[in-house]
């Protein structure tokens, strides 16, 4: 009876209190990522990893005398949080040769860690770079859109502790209807440039956690076009066969022209 | 304390003061100071301005990317690996077309050894030997990995049965054995073939944009630098002589000199790992080594009297060894420069990059108006 679950992160929405980080963190019983002063903007974190499932991104600007924060003319900082897309086509659960990472009963991708075995495929097969592996434990890590708490009939720990609704949790369907009258009521006020984030076009069939954000996806560390690179596996077989053909005809050729010698 | 050993404050109209841009400028700062009002920017600190997230910069150049986490195992192991798989397939034709017995077994040899390496190294990489059995638990076609450890996992066992079979009909005789090592032997040539190829493809169906733009190549490229690794490990124990295997090894040469001449001509982005910093340096020397060099040694050993002609051989198969793993060397590494690179999944211009120094457009009116302060 259990419905594919979502995520809408509206940045338009966030405060940049990073309350979803500190969440996940607690719930999950996460290490600590650094103590380390990045210098940019106050994101001290600067990526998702092993040991952050989630990640405020403070995208900052040229400050303008009069405009910033959500003022329709000029988005002067915006803060975004950032998850695991748990994408429709998921690159690293393509990639897993353990069988490790499966699709949930919530539509979500999980890690089950008691078959990773750390052969930290996936982190290169990752479009978004989300996954990683703990280099002290060697087994892959990340978001399991708190599988737990779902199976519980909770919301997952960063929705939940976000103070503005910036984290929307609910069915899917519901969700992308709503992200949609979104950009549709920031339009209207004069946040041309508000978008909905979710490559539905590509290889990735779209995401389960998507994003409203305003302005080019790329300052988010969004990529325009993410595909799974699985997809390119049949195009590399087709060489590895050209490959293993001249290997193999050239072996004979050789042997058959070099006689007893 | 004496007065006179104070420098004496300047004073503007004052004889002595150097009006120098310099001392100009900090006349200037003094003043702007007095009257709080900033009327342009001036010399930027070390590190400055702000940075900022924008189309140019994505966010703060972070990568988006993760590095691959591959230890200097995954490398080897792509060396190993390619040349094993490469050695199965000769020993096999070889054995076929009745070439020299010795050149059956020392090629069953290398490629027995490294069918024992090659999963040693991948059990290493992971940490816990245990852990190499999850990967037994299923088959996922669509995971050039899951694909890989089925390979090496037939690999091993086939090139070890074929060497066995091998050892024990050169020390005796029975028509079963041979037979036997037919069967193994054409299995492990089987999965060598794979072996000295799949690697490519891994490595190619990632996200990493260096080795996922090259995929058409990079297995093509792998089994020629396996070939070239098999046949002179060969030619290193004793076979300098074998008109079959240097017929190969030129072969082999030739491809990989027209491979690296294919990467040096490919001018795109994602390729800029394979030719700047430490990865483009260990991936020419490796192409250099396993490529053009081997080729002008061997041709020249082609027409030296025979004598010169092995120590020719020797030289050309110790290059090419070489190169091969450096080559896999190489191609790892391009992977973690290429990870490194914020602007290639992101699909930033390379053209748009501004360096940090003049990253905004306030720096341009500074430098109209203090040029030293600005070069700093």
């Amino acid at each position: 009876m259990s419905t594919v679950t979502g995520f809408l992160t509206d940045s338009t929405l966030c405060i940049g209190c990073k309350a979803c980080e500190v969440a996940c963190k607690e719930w999950n019983d996460l290490g600590d990522d650094g103590l380390n002063w990045s210098g940019f903007s106050y994101d001290n974190t600067g990526a998702l990893g092993h040991s952050t499932w989630r990640h405020v991104k403070f995208v900052e600007h040229a400050p303008e005398l009069g405009h910033g924060g959500n003022s329709p003319e000029l988005a002067s900082w915006t803060f975004s949080s950032d998850v695991c897309k748990h994408c429709e086509n998921a690159g690293c659960l393509e990639a897993c040769p353990t069988g490790s990472i499966v699709r949930t009963e919530f539509g979500s991708v999980y890690v089950q860690p008691d078959i990773c075995n750390g052969c930290s495929y996936c982190v290169v097969a990752c479009p978004f770079g989300v996954i990683q592996r703990n280099k002290e434990d060697g087994r892959a890590f990340k978001c399991t859109f708190c599988y737990d708490r779902q199976k519980a009939g909770l919301t997952p720990a960063c929705a939940h502790a976000c103070p503005t609704e910036s984290i929307k949790f609910g069915s899917l369907e519901e969700l992308r209807v709503e992200a949609n009258r979104r950009i549709e009521d920031l339009h209207d006020r004069g946040m041309h440039d508000a978008i909905l984030y979710d490559p539905v076009d590509t290889s990735v069939g779209g995401l389960h956690a998507f994003f409203i954000t305003r302005g080019d996806p790329r300052q988010y560390n969004l990529p325009p076009r993410p595909e799974i690179p699985t997809v390119y596996a049949r195009q590399g077989w087709k060489s590895a066969a050209i490959g293993a053909g001249m290997l193999a005809v050239g072996t004979l050729l050789a042997l058959l022209g070099g006689g007893k010698r | 304390m004496k007065e006179s050993t104070l420098p004496r404050r300047l004073q503007p109209g004052d004889p002595e003061i150097d009006f120098s841009r310099r001392e100009r400028r900090l006349e200037e700062i003094r003043s702007q100071a007095q009257t709080g009002r900033v009327d342009d920017v001036g010399v930027r600190p070390s590190g400055s301005p702000i940075p900022q997230a924008s189309i140019a910069t994505g966010y703060y150049r972070i990568p988006m990317l993760k590095e691959p986490q591959w230890s200097w195992e995954i490398p080897v192991y792509f060396f190993v690996g390619g040349a094993a798989g490469a050695a199965a397939v000769v020993a096999q034709f070889a054995q076929m077309t009745g070439a020299k017995a010795e050149i059956v077994r020392d090629a069953r040899t290398i490629a027995a050894i490294g069918s024992i390496l090659t999963p040693a190294l991948l059990v290493s990489d992971l940490g816990v030997p245990s852990r190499f059995l999850n990967m037994l638990r299923v088959f996922k076609v669509q995971s050039p990995m899951s694909v890989g450890v089925y390979i090496v996992s037939g690999f091993g066992p086939a090139a070890v049965l074929a060497k066995v079979a091998n050892y024990l009909r050169n020390n005796g005789s029975g028509a079963m054995l041979k037979l036997f090592e037919s069967a193994s032997g054409f299995l492990s040539a089987l999965f060598g073939l794979g072996m000295a190829t799949y690697t490519g493809v891994l490595i190619g169906a990632t996200a990493i944009p260096v080795w996922n733009e090259n995929i058409d190549s990079l297995p093509i490229h792998f089994a020629l630098s396996g070939l070239g690794a098999g046949v002179s490990a060969l030619q290193m124990m004793g076979h300098e002589d074998s008109r079959a295997l240097n017929m190969l090894g030129i072969a082999a040469s030739l491809g990989e000199t027209m491979e690296g001449a294919k990467l040096e001509m490919a001018f795109k982005p994602a390729n800029t790992p394979l030719k700047t910093g430490v990865s483009g340096v260990i991936t020419r020397l490796g192409g250099v080594l396993s490529g053009p060099l081997p080729l002008a040694l061997r041709l020249a050993a082609a027409f030296a009297a025979e004598r010169r002609s092995r120590q020719l051989i020797r030289a050309a198969s110790a290059a090419t060894i070489a190169g091969s793993l450096l080559t896999r060397m190489g191609w790892v590494r391009a992977g973690h420069a290429s990870a490194k690179d914020y602007r290639l999944p992101l699909q930033i211009d390379s053209e748009q990059r501004p360096s940090r120094a003049t990253e905004s457009l306030q720096i341009e009116s500074t430098r109209a108006q203090f040029p030293e302060s600005a070069t700093r």
